[in-house]
Protein backbone atom coordinates (compact mmCIF):
# COMPACT_ATOMS: atom_id res chain seq x y z
CA UNK A 1 0.00 0.00 0.00
CA UNK A 2 2.77 2.38 1.06
CA UNK A 3 4.80 1.42 -2.00
CA UNK A 4 1.82 2.28 -4.26
CA UNK A 5 1.55 5.71 -2.65
CA UNK A 6 5.30 6.25 -2.95
CA UNK A 7 5.14 5.37 -6.66
CA UNK A 8 2.33 7.87 -7.15
CA UNK A 9 4.25 10.62 -5.35
CA UNK A 10 7.40 9.86 -7.34
CA UNK A 11 5.46 9.92 -10.63
CA UNK A 12 3.78 13.22 -9.74
CA UNK A 13 7.02 14.80 -8.56
CA UNK A 14 8.82 13.64 -11.64
CA UNK A 15 6.01 14.95 -13.92
CA UNK A 16 6.09 18.42 -12.41
CA UNK A 17 9.78 18.91 -11.67
CA UNK A 18 11.79 16.80 -14.11
CA UNK A 19 12.98 18.52 -17.27
CA UNK A 20 13.53 16.60 -20.50
CA UNK A 21 16.72 17.27 -22.48
CA UNK A 22 15.20 20.00 -24.62
CA UNK A 23 12.92 21.57 -21.99
CA UNK A 24 14.29 24.76 -20.48
CA UNK A 25 11.68 25.13 -17.74
CA UNK A 26 9.93 22.61 -15.50
CA UNK A 27 6.15 22.29 -15.68
CA UNK A 28 5.75 23.56 -12.14
CA UNK A 29 7.65 26.79 -12.93
CA UNK A 30 5.45 27.47 -15.96
CA UNK A 31 2.20 26.62 -14.13
CA UNK A 32 3.16 29.03 -11.34
CA UNK A 33 4.06 31.61 -14.01
CA UNK A 34 0.68 31.25 -15.73
CA UNK A 35 -1.17 31.65 -12.39
CA UNK A 36 0.96 34.75 -11.79
CA UNK A 37 -0.04 36.09 -15.24
CA UNK A 38 -3.76 35.43 -14.54
CA UNK A 39 -3.56 37.26 -11.19
CA UNK A 40 -1.50 40.08 -12.65
CA UNK A 41 -3.89 40.63 -15.57
CA UNK A 42 -6.59 41.32 -12.97
CA UNK A 43 -4.80 44.41 -11.68
CA UNK A 44 -5.10 47.71 -13.45
CA UNK A 45 -1.64 49.15 -12.82
CA UNK A 46 -0.30 51.44 -15.52
CA UNK A 47 2.73 49.25 -16.21
CA UNK A 48 0.55 46.13 -16.61
CA UNK A 49 -1.82 48.05 -18.88
CA UNK A 50 1.09 49.08 -21.13
CA UNK A 51 2.37 45.52 -21.31
CA UNK A 52 -1.15 44.28 -22.12
CA UNK A 53 -1.56 46.90 -24.85
CA UNK A 54 1.80 45.95 -26.36
CA UNK A 55 0.96 42.22 -26.37
CA UNK A 56 -2.48 42.89 -27.89
CA UNK A 57 -1.02 45.11 -30.63
CA UNK A 58 1.57 42.54 -31.70
CA UNK A 59 -0.69 39.48 -31.47
CA UNK A 60 -3.69 41.05 -33.25
CA UNK A 61 -1.49 42.15 -36.17
CA UNK A 62 0.28 38.78 -36.35
CA UNK A 63 -3.04 36.93 -36.20
CA UNK A 64 -4.38 39.10 -39.01
CA UNK A 65 -1.36 38.29 -41.18
CA UNK A 66 -1.57 34.57 -40.33
CA UNK A 67 -5.22 34.46 -41.36
CA UNK A 68 -4.72 36.13 -44.78
CA UNK A 69 -4.62 32.83 -46.77
CA UNK A 70 -7.75 31.54 -45.09
CA UNK A 71 -9.57 34.85 -45.56
CA UNK A 72 -8.67 34.82 -49.27
CA UNK A 73 -10.07 31.31 -49.57
CA UNK A 74 -13.27 32.40 -47.85
CA UNK A 75 -13.52 35.42 -50.19
CA UNK A 76 -13.12 33.24 -53.29
CA UNK A 77 -15.80 30.80 -52.07
CA UNK A 78 -18.22 33.67 -51.42
CA UNK A 79 -17.53 35.23 -54.82
CA UNK A 80 -18.11 31.91 -56.56
CA UNK A 81 -21.37 31.38 -54.67
CA UNK A 82 -22.64 34.89 -55.45
CA UNK A 83 -21.72 34.39 -59.13
CA UNK A 84 -23.76 31.19 -59.26
CA UNK A 85 -26.77 32.86 -57.62
CA UNK A 86 -26.58 35.98 -59.78
CA UNK A 87 -29.85 35.68 -61.72
CA UNK A 88 -31.97 34.73 -58.72
CA UNK A 89 -30.59 37.52 -56.56
CA UNK A 90 -31.05 40.07 -59.38
CA UNK A 91 -34.78 39.32 -59.54
CA UNK A 92 -35.07 39.73 -55.77
CA UNK A 93 -33.08 42.97 -55.82
CA UNK A 94 -35.31 44.49 -58.53
CA UNK A 95 -38.40 43.99 -56.37
CA UNK A 96 -36.54 45.39 -53.37
CA UNK A 97 -35.44 48.52 -55.29
CA UNK A 98 -39.01 49.24 -56.38
CA UNK A 99 -40.25 49.07 -52.78
CA UNK A 100 -37.33 50.96 -51.31
CA UNK A 101 -37.77 53.95 -53.69
CA UNK A 102 -41.18 54.58 -52.18
CA UNK A 103 -39.91 54.12 -48.65
CA UNK A 104 -36.94 56.40 -49.25
CA UNK A 105 -39.14 59.39 -50.06
CA UNK A 106 -41.26 58.77 -46.98
CA UNK A 107 -38.15 58.32 -44.85
CA UNK A 108 -36.53 61.56 -46.04
CA UNK A 109 -39.59 63.55 -45.08
CA UNK A 110 -39.83 61.93 -41.63
CA UNK A 111 -36.11 62.38 -40.95
CA UNK A 112 -36.25 66.08 -41.79
CA UNK A 113 -39.33 66.52 -39.62
CA UNK A 114 -37.72 64.63 -36.74
CA UNK A 115 -34.56 66.72 -36.99
CA UNK A 116 -36.56 69.95 -36.88
CA UNK A 117 -38.55 68.80 -33.83
CA UNK A 118 -35.40 67.69 -31.99
CA UNK A 119 -33.77 71.07 -32.64
CA UNK A 120 -36.82 72.79 -31.15
CA UNK A 121 -36.35 70.71 -27.97
CA UNK A 122 -32.57 71.23 -28.01
CA UNK A 123 -32.30 67.45 -28.34
CA UNK A 124 -30.60 67.28 -31.73
CA UNK A 125 -28.33 64.25 -32.12
CA UNK A 126 -24.81 64.81 -33.40
CA UNK A 127 -22.94 61.65 -34.14
CA UNK A 128 -19.37 61.02 -35.19
CA UNK A 129 -18.44 58.02 -37.25
CA UNK A 130 -15.12 56.25 -37.57
CA UNK A 131 -14.79 53.67 -40.33
CA UNK A 132 -12.95 50.52 -39.34
CA UNK A 133 -11.90 47.26 -40.93
CA UNK A 134 -12.40 43.91 -39.20
CA UNK A 135 -8.95 42.45 -38.52
CA UNK A 136 -9.96 39.23 -36.77
CA UNK A 137 -13.42 37.71 -36.62
CA UNK A 138 -12.62 34.65 -34.59
CA UNK A 139 -16.08 33.24 -34.03
CA UNK A 140 -15.21 31.41 -30.86
CA UNK A 141 -17.92 29.23 -29.31
CA UNK A 142 -17.17 30.91 -26.00
CA UNK A 143 -16.86 34.61 -26.77
CA UNK A 144 -18.36 36.38 -29.77
CA UNK A 145 -16.19 39.36 -30.63
CA UNK A 146 -14.27 40.99 -33.49
CA UNK A 147 -11.02 42.95 -33.56
CA UNK A 148 -11.11 46.27 -35.45
CA UNK A 149 -8.21 48.26 -36.89
CA UNK A 150 -8.98 51.52 -35.06
CA UNK A 151 -7.89 52.36 -31.51
CA UNK A 152 -7.13 55.24 -29.14
CA UNK A 153 -5.06 56.82 -31.93
CA UNK A 154 -8.35 57.37 -33.80
CA UNK A 155 -10.24 58.45 -30.64
CA UNK A 156 -12.08 55.16 -30.15
CA UNK A 157 -13.38 54.74 -26.61
CA UNK A 158 -14.84 51.87 -24.61
CA UNK A 159 -18.64 51.65 -24.95
CA UNK A 160 -18.92 53.15 -28.45
CA UNK A 161 -21.48 51.51 -30.75
CA UNK A 162 -20.34 49.39 -33.70
CA UNK A 163 -22.58 49.58 -36.75
CA UNK A 164 -22.74 47.56 -39.96
CA UNK A 165 -24.49 49.72 -42.65
CA UNK A 166 -27.25 51.06 -40.39
CA UNK A 167 -27.61 48.03 -38.10
CA UNK A 168 -26.14 47.69 -34.62
CA UNK A 169 -23.64 44.83 -34.32
CA UNK A 170 -22.02 45.43 -30.93
CA UNK A 171 -20.02 47.71 -28.71
CA UNK A 172 -16.36 48.41 -28.02
CA UNK A 173 -15.09 46.59 -24.91
CA UNK A 174 -11.30 46.92 -25.21
CA UNK A 175 -9.19 49.65 -26.81
CA UNK A 176 -5.50 49.47 -27.73
CA UNK A 177 -3.40 52.08 -29.52
CA UNK A 178 -4.13 51.00 -33.12
CA UNK A 179 -6.90 48.46 -32.66
CA UNK A 180 -9.89 47.61 -30.52
CA UNK A 181 -12.19 44.69 -29.69
CA UNK A 182 -15.96 44.84 -30.14
CA UNK A 183 -18.32 42.49 -28.30
CA UNK A 184 -21.03 41.29 -30.70
CA UNK A 185 -24.74 41.37 -29.85
CA UNK A 186 -24.83 37.58 -30.01
CA UNK A 187 -22.40 37.15 -27.10
CA UNK A 188 -23.84 35.87 -23.82
CA UNK A 189 -22.42 38.92 -22.02
CA UNK A 190 -24.08 41.47 -24.32
CA UNK A 191 -27.05 43.43 -22.90
CA UNK A 192 -28.54 46.26 -24.99
CA UNK A 193 -31.28 48.61 -23.72
CA UNK A 194 -33.83 48.68 -26.52
CA UNK A 195 -37.30 49.68 -27.51
CA UNK A 196 -39.75 47.36 -29.29
CA UNK A 197 -41.70 49.14 -32.00
CA UNK A 198 -44.44 49.95 -32.97
CA UNK A 199 -45.76 49.44 -29.41
CA UNK A 200 -42.93 51.43 -27.78
CA UNK A 201 -42.11 48.82 -25.11
CA UNK A 202 -38.78 49.04 -23.28
CA UNK A 203 -36.72 45.84 -23.11
CA UNK A 204 -33.17 44.54 -22.84
CA UNK A 205 -31.84 42.41 -25.69
CA UNK A 206 -29.36 39.80 -24.54
CA UNK A 207 -27.06 37.62 -26.58
CA UNK A 208 -27.46 33.86 -26.39
CA UNK A 209 -24.14 32.64 -27.75
CA UNK A 210 -25.97 31.62 -30.95
CA UNK A 211 -26.91 33.77 -33.95
CA UNK A 212 -30.10 35.12 -32.33
CA UNK A 213 -30.89 37.25 -29.28
CA UNK A 214 -33.44 37.13 -26.49
CA UNK A 215 -35.81 39.74 -25.07
CA UNK A 216 -35.43 40.24 -21.32
CA UNK A 217 -36.61 42.56 -18.57
CA UNK A 218 -39.78 43.70 -20.25
CA UNK A 219 -43.50 43.77 -19.45
CA UNK A 220 -44.99 40.41 -18.50
CA UNK A 221 -47.90 40.72 -20.92
CA UNK A 222 -45.84 41.84 -23.96
CA UNK A 223 -46.26 38.47 -25.66
CA UNK A 224 -50.06 38.89 -25.77
CA UNK A 225 -49.80 42.43 -27.21
CA UNK A 226 -47.37 41.36 -29.92
CA UNK A 227 -49.34 38.45 -31.34
CA UNK A 228 -49.86 38.73 -35.14
CA UNK A 229 -47.70 41.86 -35.37
CA UNK A 230 -44.36 42.55 -36.99
CA UNK A 231 -42.11 43.80 -34.19
CA UNK A 232 -38.74 45.49 -34.66
CA UNK A 233 -36.16 46.29 -31.99
CA UNK A 234 -34.18 49.55 -31.93
CA UNK A 235 -31.73 50.96 -29.42
CA UNK A 236 -33.55 53.05 -26.82
CA UNK A 237 -30.54 55.19 -25.97
CA UNK A 238 -31.40 54.78 -22.29
CA UNK A 239 -28.01 53.52 -21.17
CA UNK A 240 -26.48 56.72 -22.57
CA UNK A 241 -24.06 54.71 -24.71
CA UNK A 242 -25.97 54.27 -27.95
CA UNK A 243 -27.79 56.70 -30.15
CA UNK A 244 -31.54 56.03 -29.91
CA UNK A 245 -33.16 54.38 -32.94
CA UNK A 246 -30.38 52.16 -34.30
CA UNK A 247 -32.07 49.04 -35.77
CA UNK A 248 -31.11 45.82 -33.98
CA UNK A 249 -33.37 43.05 -35.24
CA UNK A 250 -36.80 41.62 -35.86
CA UNK A 251 -38.74 39.42 -33.46
CA UNK A 252 -38.87 35.93 -34.83
CA UNK A 253 -40.64 33.89 -32.20
CA UNK A 254 -42.70 35.92 -29.77
CA UNK A 255 -43.52 33.05 -27.40
CA UNK A 256 -39.82 32.38 -26.80
CA UNK A 257 -38.79 36.05 -27.06
CA UNK A 258 -36.35 35.21 -29.87
CA UNK A 259 -34.97 38.02 -32.00
CA UNK A 260 -33.14 37.72 -35.32
CA UNK A 261 -30.39 40.30 -35.76
CA UNK A 262 -30.47 42.33 -38.99
CA UNK A 263 -26.74 42.04 -39.53
CA UNK A 264 -24.96 38.80 -40.38
CA UNK A 265 -22.03 38.77 -37.94
CA UNK A 266 -20.13 36.16 -39.94
CA UNK A 267 -19.84 38.50 -42.94
CA UNK A 268 -18.45 41.64 -41.30
CA UNK A 269 -15.65 43.31 -43.26
CA UNK A 270 -16.04 47.02 -42.64
CA UNK A 271 -17.97 48.64 -39.81
CA UNK A 272 -18.59 52.10 -38.36
CA UNK A 273 -17.68 52.99 -34.78
CA UNK A 274 -20.16 55.63 -33.65
CA UNK A 275 -20.19 58.12 -30.81
CA UNK A 276 -22.93 60.70 -30.33
CA UNK A 277 -24.02 63.62 -28.22
CA UNK A 278 -27.47 65.07 -27.66
CA UNK A 279 -28.09 68.83 -27.85
CA UNK A 280 -25.36 70.93 -26.30
CA UNK A 281 -24.05 68.21 -23.91
CA UNK A 282 -20.32 67.46 -23.78
CA UNK B 1 22.24 3.20 -46.98
CA UNK B 2 19.04 4.54 -45.40
CA UNK B 3 20.90 7.68 -44.30
CA UNK B 4 21.37 8.53 -47.97
CA UNK B 5 17.61 9.07 -48.24
CA UNK B 6 17.63 11.55 -45.36
CA UNK B 7 17.58 15.19 -46.29
CA UNK B 8 18.88 17.70 -43.71
CA UNK B 9 16.21 20.22 -44.74
CA UNK B 10 13.40 17.66 -44.31
CA UNK B 11 14.86 16.64 -40.97
CA UNK B 12 14.79 20.20 -39.64
CA UNK B 13 11.41 20.99 -41.21
CA UNK B 14 9.70 17.86 -39.86
CA UNK B 15 11.04 18.42 -36.37
CA UNK B 16 9.37 21.87 -36.38
CA UNK B 17 6.02 20.69 -37.79
CA UNK B 18 4.27 20.20 -34.39
CA UNK B 19 5.54 23.62 -33.28
CA UNK B 20 4.34 25.27 -36.53
CA UNK B 21 0.94 23.55 -36.29
CA UNK B 22 0.55 24.73 -32.69
CA UNK B 23 1.28 28.38 -33.43
CA UNK B 24 -0.62 28.35 -36.73
CA UNK B 25 -3.74 27.08 -34.99
CA UNK B 26 -3.60 29.61 -32.15
CA UNK B 27 -2.83 32.55 -34.45
CA UNK B 28 -5.14 31.64 -37.27
CA UNK B 29 -8.89 31.86 -37.47
CA UNK B 30 -9.02 28.44 -39.09
CA UNK B 31 -8.36 26.38 -36.01
CA UNK B 32 -11.15 23.81 -36.46
CA UNK B 33 -12.94 25.18 -33.40
CA UNK B 34 -14.85 27.60 -35.49
CA UNK B 35 -16.25 25.78 -38.51
CA UNK B 36 -19.51 27.68 -38.05
CA UNK B 37 -21.44 24.44 -37.84
CA UNK B 38 -24.10 24.35 -35.14
CA UNK B 39 -23.30 21.94 -32.36
CA UNK B 40 -19.95 21.07 -33.87
CA UNK B 41 -16.67 22.21 -32.40
CA UNK B 42 -13.52 20.55 -31.27
CA UNK B 43 -10.25 21.75 -29.91
CA UNK B 44 -7.38 20.89 -32.23
CA UNK B 45 -4.79 22.46 -29.91
CA UNK B 46 -5.75 20.14 -27.06
CA UNK B 47 -5.31 17.09 -29.31
CA UNK B 48 -1.99 18.36 -30.63
CA UNK B 49 -0.55 19.08 -27.18
CA UNK B 50 -1.88 15.82 -25.74
CA UNK B 51 -0.33 13.66 -28.47
CA UNK B 52 3.07 15.33 -28.73
CA UNK B 53 3.71 15.82 -25.03
CA UNK B 54 2.73 12.18 -24.47
CA UNK B 55 4.50 10.47 -27.35
CA UNK B 56 7.40 12.76 -28.26
CA UNK B 57 7.79 15.62 -25.76
CA UNK B 58 11.10 16.71 -27.32
CA UNK B 59 9.21 18.12 -30.32
CA UNK B 60 7.01 20.50 -28.34
CA UNK B 61 8.58 22.47 -25.47
CA UNK B 62 6.58 23.55 -22.46
CA UNK B 63 7.70 27.14 -22.95
CA UNK B 64 6.28 27.14 -26.49
CA UNK B 65 3.01 25.73 -25.14
CA UNK B 66 2.93 28.44 -22.48
CA UNK B 67 3.34 31.18 -25.12
CA UNK B 68 0.80 29.52 -27.42
CA UNK B 69 -1.69 29.73 -24.55
CA UNK B 70 -0.99 33.44 -24.06
CA UNK B 71 -1.53 34.06 -27.80
CA UNK B 72 -4.75 32.01 -27.79
CA UNK B 73 -6.12 34.07 -24.89
CA UNK B 74 -5.34 37.37 -26.60
CA UNK B 75 -6.81 36.27 -29.95
CA UNK B 76 -10.00 34.84 -28.42
CA UNK B 77 -10.33 37.71 -25.95
CA UNK B 78 -10.39 35.90 -22.60
CA UNK B 79 -8.21 36.98 -19.63
CA UNK B 80 -4.52 36.32 -20.36
CA UNK B 81 -3.00 33.22 -18.78
CA UNK B 82 -6.06 30.94 -18.62
CA UNK B 83 -5.29 28.90 -21.76
CA UNK B 84 -1.60 28.63 -20.77
CA UNK B 85 -2.64 27.26 -17.40
CA UNK B 86 -5.04 24.73 -19.01
CA UNK B 87 -2.49 23.64 -21.62
CA UNK B 88 0.13 23.11 -18.89
CA UNK B 89 -2.33 21.06 -16.81
CA UNK B 90 -2.77 18.92 -19.93
CA UNK B 91 1.02 18.60 -20.14
CA UNK B 92 1.26 17.57 -16.48
CA UNK B 93 -1.30 14.79 -17.04
CA UNK B 94 0.62 13.51 -20.08
CA UNK B 95 3.90 13.71 -18.13
CA UNK B 96 2.31 11.67 -15.34
CA UNK B 97 0.93 9.08 -17.79
CA UNK B 98 4.37 8.85 -19.41
CA UNK B 99 5.97 8.21 -16.02
CA UNK B 100 3.62 5.41 -15.01
CA UNK B 101 3.41 3.72 -18.44
CA UNK B 102 5.95 1.20 -19.66
CA UNK B 103 4.33 0.34 -22.99
CA UNK B 104 2.13 3.02 -24.59
CA UNK B 105 -1.41 1.89 -25.32
CA UNK B 106 -3.79 3.80 -27.59
CA UNK B 107 -6.98 2.88 -25.70
CA UNK B 108 -5.55 3.97 -22.34
CA UNK B 109 -4.37 7.24 -23.89
CA UNK B 110 -7.79 7.84 -25.40
CA UNK B 111 -9.64 7.29 -22.12
CA UNK B 112 -7.18 9.50 -20.23
CA UNK B 113 -7.74 12.21 -22.85
CA UNK B 114 -11.46 12.24 -22.02
CA UNK B 115 -10.80 12.78 -18.33
CA UNK B 116 -8.12 15.35 -19.04
CA UNK B 117 -10.21 17.51 -21.38
CA UNK B 118 -13.17 17.34 -19.02
CA UNK B 119 -10.84 18.47 -16.23
CA UNK B 120 -9.25 21.35 -18.14
CA UNK B 121 -12.54 22.57 -19.62
CA UNK B 122 -14.05 22.50 -16.12
CA UNK B 123 -11.10 24.52 -14.81
CA UNK B 124 -11.52 27.02 -17.65
CA UNK B 125 -15.29 27.37 -17.04
CA UNK B 126 -14.74 27.80 -13.29
CA UNK B 127 -12.10 30.51 -13.80
CA UNK B 128 -14.13 32.37 -16.45
CA UNK B 129 -17.54 32.08 -14.83
CA UNK B 130 -16.78 32.29 -11.12
CA UNK B 131 -13.59 34.37 -10.99
CA UNK B 132 -13.89 36.71 -13.98
CA UNK B 133 -17.74 36.68 -14.10
CA UNK B 134 -17.72 36.09 -17.87
CA UNK B 135 -20.82 34.14 -18.94
CA UNK B 136 -19.99 31.02 -20.94
CA UNK B 137 -22.14 28.46 -22.71
CA UNK B 138 -21.78 25.17 -20.83
CA UNK B 139 -23.35 23.21 -23.71
CA UNK B 140 -20.68 24.47 -26.08
CA UNK B 141 -17.95 23.32 -23.70
CA UNK B 142 -19.54 19.90 -23.34
CA UNK B 143 -19.97 19.49 -27.12
CA UNK B 144 -16.42 20.68 -27.66
CA UNK B 145 -15.09 18.13 -25.16
CA UNK B 146 -17.14 15.35 -26.76
CA UNK B 147 -15.98 16.03 -30.31
CA UNK B 148 -12.37 16.54 -29.19
CA UNK B 149 -12.51 13.07 -27.61
CA UNK B 150 -14.15 11.50 -30.68
CA UNK B 151 -11.68 13.03 -33.14
CA UNK B 152 -8.59 11.80 -31.30
CA UNK B 153 -8.22 8.51 -33.26
CA UNK B 154 -8.16 10.36 -36.62
CA UNK B 155 -5.54 12.83 -35.47
CA UNK B 156 -3.68 10.07 -33.66
CA UNK B 157 -3.12 8.33 -37.02
CA UNK B 158 -1.92 11.55 -38.63
CA UNK B 159 0.34 12.58 -35.74
CA UNK B 160 1.67 9.06 -35.37
CA UNK B 161 2.62 8.97 -39.05
CA UNK B 162 4.35 12.31 -38.65
CA UNK B 163 6.10 11.13 -35.50
CA UNK B 164 7.42 8.06 -37.33
CA UNK B 165 8.71 10.27 -40.16
CA UNK B 166 10.44 12.52 -37.62
CA UNK B 167 11.98 9.53 -35.84
CA UNK B 168 13.14 8.08 -39.17
CA UNK B 169 14.75 11.36 -40.20
CA UNK B 170 16.45 11.99 -36.86
CA UNK B 171 17.71 8.45 -36.08
CA UNK B 172 20.77 7.16 -37.79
Amino acid sequence: MATGRDDFVIAIRSAFLKKKDKQKFSLLTLIVLSIFVIVLSNFNFKAIQFVKLGINEVIYRSSHIASIPENKLKEITLKFKSHMDLYESLQKELIKIENSDQLKLQNEFLTAENKKLRELLDESINSQEIFARVLIDKDSPYLKSVVLNKGTKDKVKIGMAVIDDVYLVGQIIEVNYTNSRALLLSDLNSKIPSVLEPDDIQAVISGTGSDYGKIEHTQEEFREDFKNKEIFAYTSGLGGLFKPGIPIGKINNISEGKINFFSDFTQLNYVKIVSYKIGGEE
Amino acid sequence: MSSLNKSPFLKIFLSYVPFIMLFFSVFNEFDFNYLKLDYFAFNFVHLLIFFWTLRNPDQLGYLAIFFAGIINDVVIGIPVGISSFCYLILCSVTAYIRNITLTPNFMKDWISLLFTILLINSIQVIILDLVFLIKVDYTNYLINSGFTFLFYPIFFLFFNFLNERISYQTND
